[in-house]
C-alpha cells in the first residue's frame, strides 16, 4: 500500500512540476493544485498505513483499538488541506490581477521587475576612462 | 605605560571633536596643528622599549598592545612632525573650503590610524590600522569628489591596497600560527628559526604583496601618482612622507627572521630594483610637478625595499637614513609644489619660469629640499647617497649600475621641481604671484633647513634615532656612526657621477621630456592601463553572469531550483547508499488500485488537455479521488475536508477562470515541454524515491500510541483526529486560521484595487 501511495505521489508531483512550469497562469494553478494533493499523500504515506479503521474510541473503551489508522497525520493533513485552499484561492485572486494590470498570462512576459535587457554599464566605465588624461 | 594607547586612541577620539570644531569655528583649524606638535614631544620623551599590553580577543589570541621602539620612533616622529606642518599648511592651504572641518577630521583619523599601525605590538591590531589607513587614504584622495578623476583615483587606490592587504591577512593569521602569537616582539625573539617552518614561503610571499601593494612597488606602483588628485597636503602626509612608507615599515619591522632567507632576499631586491627603474623612467617622462614628485616616490620606496632586503648593517643604517631624508624633502616639496599650483595657476614644469624675484622665501626653501634630493654635498642627502653607494658597490650584477643611473634621474627631478619654476625669465600669469603665508611656508621652510642642519650635524640623530632604526630593522646592533666617512674613491666617483649625469640630463631634460612622453606603448601597455581593462572586464563578467543566472525568466528559476534541490538530493540519496524499498505492509485492494488508476488519468488528463475547463475537470478528477482514497484508509475526516475543499476550489477557479481569456493557451515550444516533461519526470522519480526510503526507515509508533491512550482521558474525545486538531495541536489550528484569513484579507485587497479601471 505504502509503495503505491509512493508511486502516486511521484508521479503527482511530475504532473505539478510539468503543470507549473507552463507558460500560462491558469496551468500555473492546476499544478498547484495537484502540488497539494501529492505532498498530502506523501503525509499519509509516512504515517503508514498499519490499519483502515476510522480512528474512532469505541464506546466503552479507553483507548485506541489495534487496526485502527494512525491519527497524527489525518490531523496534519487537515490543517495542510485547509492551507493549500488558501494559497489557491489567493493565487487565483492573484493570476486574475496580474490579467488586469498586465494583460498577459504567460509567466515569460512578466518582467517588470527584471527587465529582459540589463542596463549595460561597460560602455559607461570605457567612456569614463578615455576622458581621463 | 598608558601614554603609548593613548596616543593611538586620543587621537582616534579627537576625530569627531575636530570636525565639530572646525565646522563651528574655522579659525581653530590652523590651531589643529598643536595636537600631533605635542605627540611629538611626548613621543620624543617616551623611553625606549615602552610597552602596554591589554586583553583584547583571548580566545584568538589578539591583544591591544602596543610597544615603542627605535624604528616605531623614528615613524611616529615623522608622522607627527610632518603632520604638524601640514596641518598648519593645509588650514591655509584649504581655508574657506566648505568641507575643510571634514578634511581635517579624516586627516586626524590618518594620523591616529598610522601612529595605532606603527607602535602596534600586535599584527592583528597593526593589521586593523593598517586599513584603516587605507580607508583614510580613500576619503582623501577622493575629497573632490565632484571630480570623476579624483572618484577613480581613490576607488583605484583603495582596490590595489585593499587587495594587498587581504593578502597579507593572510601571510599574517600563517605567520601567528607558525610562530604560536600574533605578538610582534614574541615573533622577533624566536630569531631566524622562523624561516625554516614549512609556511615560511607562504608567509613571506603574502606579507610582501600586501607591502608592495601599500608602498607602490612595481607592478603595483601605478596607483601612486594618480592619488595625485588628492589635495596637495594629502599628496605631501600620506603618499610621500608617511602612509606609503607603511609597506616599508611593515618589511623593516619582519626583516629579522627572515632576512637570510633567499625568498626575502630575491622578492625585495628584485621588487625594489624594477621599481626604481620603472620610476627613474616614467619621473624623467612627466611634466606635472605632483606627478613627478609621485614618480620619485615610487623609486624612494624602490630604493627602501630593495634596502631592506640586503643582509647588511649598512644597508640597514643606509635604510634608515633614506628614510628620514626622503620624508623631508620630499614632503617640502609637495608642500612647495601645492604653493606654485596655487599662485602661479599651474603645475606644470614646461611652462612654470622665474618666479625666484616673486617668491623668494619659496625658491629658497625649494632650494633647500632641492640640494638634499640631489645629494648636494652638507645636507643629509649627500649622506644618504653615500651609504647607498657604499652599500651598492659590493653588491653582484647590475645593481650599482641601476644604483647609479637612478640617483643620476633623481638629480634630474630635483632639478626640474625645486630649479627649473623659479629660474629664467619671468613667465605670464593671469594674478600677481607673491610668496604664501608663513602657515603655509612653515613646513616647506623648516623641513628643507632640517635636511641642511643634519647635513652638517648629523651626530644629533646618530645615536638617538638612527641607530636604534637599524638596529631594529637588523634586529642586532648595527655598530655603525654616521660620523665616521663611508666608503672609498669609488663610492665618490659614484656620487660624483650621479650628480653630473644628472646635472647633464637636467640641461637637455626640455628636449628630452617630449621624447619620452611621446612613447605611448609605456600607457598602453602599462599596469595601469592593465588595471583599466581589469575593472572593466570584471564589470562586463559581472552583467553576463547576471543576465545568465538572473535573466528574469521565472520559469528558468523554477527549472533551476528543480535541477538544484532534486538533482542534488537524488545524487546524495545514490551515493550515500539511500535508495530502498520498504518492507511489504498491507496490501492494497482492487478498490483503492482502481482508485489510484482515476487519479494518475487524471493527473496526465491535467497535463495533457488543451481546452481550460478540461483541466479544471481533469484537477478536479484527481482531488475527488484522493479524497476517496483517504476514505478507503480510514480517514473519513480528512476525506469530507477534501471534498468540501475540492469543490470551492472548483468554483474559484471556473468564476476566475471565466474573467480570463479562454484563448490563453500554454505557449510552450514542443522542444520546451519534451524538456520540461523530462524534468518534471525526474522530480518525480527522486520524489518517489525519497519517500520509498522514508518508508523504508522503521516505524516509531509512540506519538501514535499516546494520542490514541490520552485521547478520552485526558482531552474527554473520542474522535482522536477531531482531538489532535482542538487539542493536542491547537496551535497548529490556530496558525491554520490565521493563514486564511490573511489569504482571505489579501484577496479582498487585490479584488478592490484590480477592479478599479487603472
Amino acid at each position: 500500500m505504502e509503495t503505491l501511495l509512493a508511486l502516486l505521489f511521484g508521479l503527482l508531483l511530475a504532473a505539478a512540476c510539468y503543470l507549473l512550469l507552463a507558460r500560462s497562469l491558469p496551468r500555473v494553478i492546476i499544478g498547484l493544485l495537484l502540488l497539494g494533493n501529492a505532498a498530502n499523500l506523501a503525509i499519509i504515506a509516512a504515517g503508514r498505513v498499519a490499519g483502515t479503521a476510522p480512528p474512532l474510541v469505541e464506546r466503552g473503551a479507553q483507548a485506541l483499538a489495534a487496526g485502527a489508522s494512525n491519527p497524527l497525520p489525518q490531523a496534519l493533513v487537515l490543517t495542510a488541506i485547509v492551507i493549500s485552499f488558501a494559497l489557491t484561492a489567493f493565487v487565483m485572486v492573484l493570476a486574475w490581477a496580474t490579467w488586469r494590470s498586465e494583460a498577459t498570462l504567460d509567466p515569460e512576459a512578466l518582467r517588470r521587475a527584471e527587465p529582459a535587457a540589463l542596463p549595460s554599464t561597460d560602455k559607461q566605465e570605457a567612456a569614463e576612462a578615455e576622458a581621463r588624461p | 605605560m598608558v601614554a603609548l594607547i593613548a596616543i593611538p586612541l586620543l587621537t582616534l577620539a579627537c576625530v569627531p571633536l575636530v570636525a565639530w570644531a572646525v565646522r563651528r569655528r574655522p579659525w581653530t583649524a590652523p590651531w589643529l596643528a598643536v595636537l600631533p606638535a605635542a605627540l611629538f614631544l611626548l613621543v620624543l620623551t617616551l623611553p625606549d622599549g615602552a610597552a602596554f599590553r591589554l586583553a583584547w580577543i583571548p580566545s584568538l589570541g589578539v591583544e591591544l598592545s602596543f610597544r615603542l621602539d627605535g624604528l616605531s620612533r623614528l615613524f611616529a616622529l615623522l608622522i607627527t612632525g610632518i603632520g604638524a606642518g601640514v596641518f598648519l599648511y593645509a588650514a591655509s592651504y584649504l581655508s574657506g573650503h566648505a568641507l575643510l572641518h571634514r578634511f581635517l577630521a579624516t586627516l586626524t583619523l590618518f594620523m591616529a590610524a598610522m601612529l595605532g599601525a606603527v607602535l602596534a605590538d600586535d599584527l592583528v591590531l597593526l593589521f586593523v590600522f593598517w586599513e584603516l589607513t587605507s580607508l583614510a587614504s580613500f576619503l582623501l584622495i577622493g575629497f573632490d569628489a565632484h571630480r570623476s578623476e579624483a572618484r577613480s583615483a581613490a576607488q583605484q587606490g583603495l582596490m590595489v591596497t585593499v587587495a594587498g592587504g587581504l593578502a597579507m591577512l593572510a601571510g599574517v593569521l600563517l605567520l601567528g600560527r607558525a610562530a604560536g602569537s600574533f605578538s610582534i616582539s614574541e615573533i622577533l625573539a624566536q630569531g631566524g628559526g622562523l624561516a625554516d617552518h614549512p609556511l615560511a614561503p607562504w608567509i613571506v610571499v603574502l606579507i610582501a604583496a600586501g607591502c608592495f601593494a601599500k608602498s607602490a612597488q612595481w607592478p603595483l606602483h601605478f596607483w601612486l601618482p594618480n592619488a595625485m588628485a588628492a589635495p596637495t597636503p594629502v599628496s605631501a602626509y600620506l603618499h610621500s612622507a608617511t602612509m606609503v612608507k607603511l609597506g616599508v615599515y611593515l618589511l623593516a619591522r619582519l626583516n629579522p627572521p627572515f632576512q637570510d632567507m633567499a625568498l626575502w632576499q630575491g622578492l625585495l631586491v628584485g621588487a625594489g630594483a624594477a621599481t626604481m627603474l620603472a620610476g627613474a623612467v616614467l619621473a624623467l617622462r612627466e611634466r606635472d610637478l605632483k606627478r613627478k614628485l609621485a614618480w620619485s616616490t615610487v623609486v624612494a620606496l624602490g630604493t627602501l625595499v630593495t634596502l631592506i632586503g640586503i643582509e647588511d648593517p649598512l644597508a640597514a643604517t643606509a635604510a634608515v637614513v633614506f628614510l628620514l631624508v626622503h620624508a623631508l624633502y620630499k614632503a617640502s616639496l609637495f608642500l612647495i609644489a601645492g604653493i606654485v599650483d596655487k599662485k602661479a595657476g599651474t603645475r606644470d614644469a614646461m611652462q612654470l619660469r622665474g618666479l625666484r624675484r616673486l617668491m623668494p622665501l619659496t625658491t629658497a626653501a625649494a632650494l633647500l629640499a632641492g640640494l638634499s634630493m640631489a645629494g648636494a654635498p652638507g645636507f643629509i642627502g649627500s649622506l644618504a647617497k653615500d651609504l647607498l653607494f657604499t652599500v651598492h658597490v659590493g653588491l653582484p650584477g647590475l645593481l650599482p649600475s641601476v644604483a647609479l643611473v637612478v640617483n643620476a634621474a633623481m638629480v634630474v627631478v630635483a632639478g626640474v621641481v625645486a630649479t627649473r619654476p623659479f629660474l629664467g625669465a619671468p613667465m605670464e600669469t593671469e594674478k600677481a604671484v607673491q610668496d604664501p603665508s608663513m602657515a603655509m611656508l612653515a613646513a616647506p621652510l623648516v623641513l628643507g633647513a632640517l635636511g641642511l642642519l643634519l647635513g652638517m650635524a648629523p651626530q644629533l640623530v646618530d645615536h638617538t634615532i638612527i641607530e636604534p632604526a637599524a638596529a631594529a630593522i637588523l634586529g642586532r646592533p648595527t655598530g655603525i656612526s654616521l660620523g665616521e666617512k663611508q666608503g672609498g674613491a669609488l663610492v665618490l666617483a659614484m656620487s660624483l657621477g650621479a650628480l653630473a649625469l644628472g646635472a647633464l640630463v637636467f640641461l637637455g631634460w626640455q628636449r628630452l621630456q617630449p621624447v619620452l612622453a611621446g612613447q605611448r606603448w609605456l600607457d598602453a601597455y602599462g599596469p595601469d592601463a592593465g588595471y583599466g581593462r581589469g575593472m572593466r572586464a570584471l564589470a562586463a563578467g559581472a552583467v553576463a553572469l547576471t543576465r545568465r543566472v538572473q535573466g528574469g525568466s521565472l520559469r528558468r528559476y523554477l527549472a533551476a531550483s528543480l535541477v538544484l534541490v532534486f538533482g542534488g538530493a537524488g545524487l546524495l540519496l545514490a551515493a550515500r547508499g539511500g535508495l530502498a524499498l520498504p518492507a511489504p505492509g498491507l496490501w492494497a485492494t482492487p478498490a483503492q488500485l482502481a482508485l489510484a488508476a482515476v487519479i494518475a488519468a487524471g493527473a496526465l488528463a491535467a497535463c495533457r488537455i488543451r481546452a481550460l475547463f478540461g483541466q479544471v475537470m481533469a484537477a478536479g478528477l484527481v482531488g475527488f479521488g484522493v479524497g476517496i482514497l483517504f476514505l478507503t484508509l480510514g480517514a473519513a475526516d480528512l476525506a469530507f475536508t477534501q471534498f468540501t475543499v475540492e469543490i470551492l476550489a472548483i468554483v474559484l477557479l471556473v468564476a476566475v477562470l471565466a474573467r480570463l481569456p479562454f484563448h490563453a493557451l500554454d505557449a510552450r515550444r514542443p522542444g520546451e515541454r519534451r524538456r520540461d516533461a523530462a524534468l518534471a519526470l525526474g522530480v518525480g522519480a527522486v520524489g518517489t524515491a525519497i519517500l520509498l526510503a522514508v518508508l523504508s526507515v522503521p516505524f516509531e509508533p509512540a506519538i501514535q500510541d499516546w494520542m490514541g491512550q490520552a485521547a478520552v482521558p485526558e482531552a474527554k474525545g473520542r474522535n482522536v483526529v477531531n482531538v489532535v486538531i482542538v487539542d493536542f495541536r491547537a496551535l497548529d489550528t490556530l496558525g491554520e486560521i490565521a493563514v486564511l484569513l490573511i489569504a482571505a484579507l489579501s484577496a479582498a485587497v487585490l479584488l478592490r484595487r484590480a477592479g478599479k479601471p487603472a
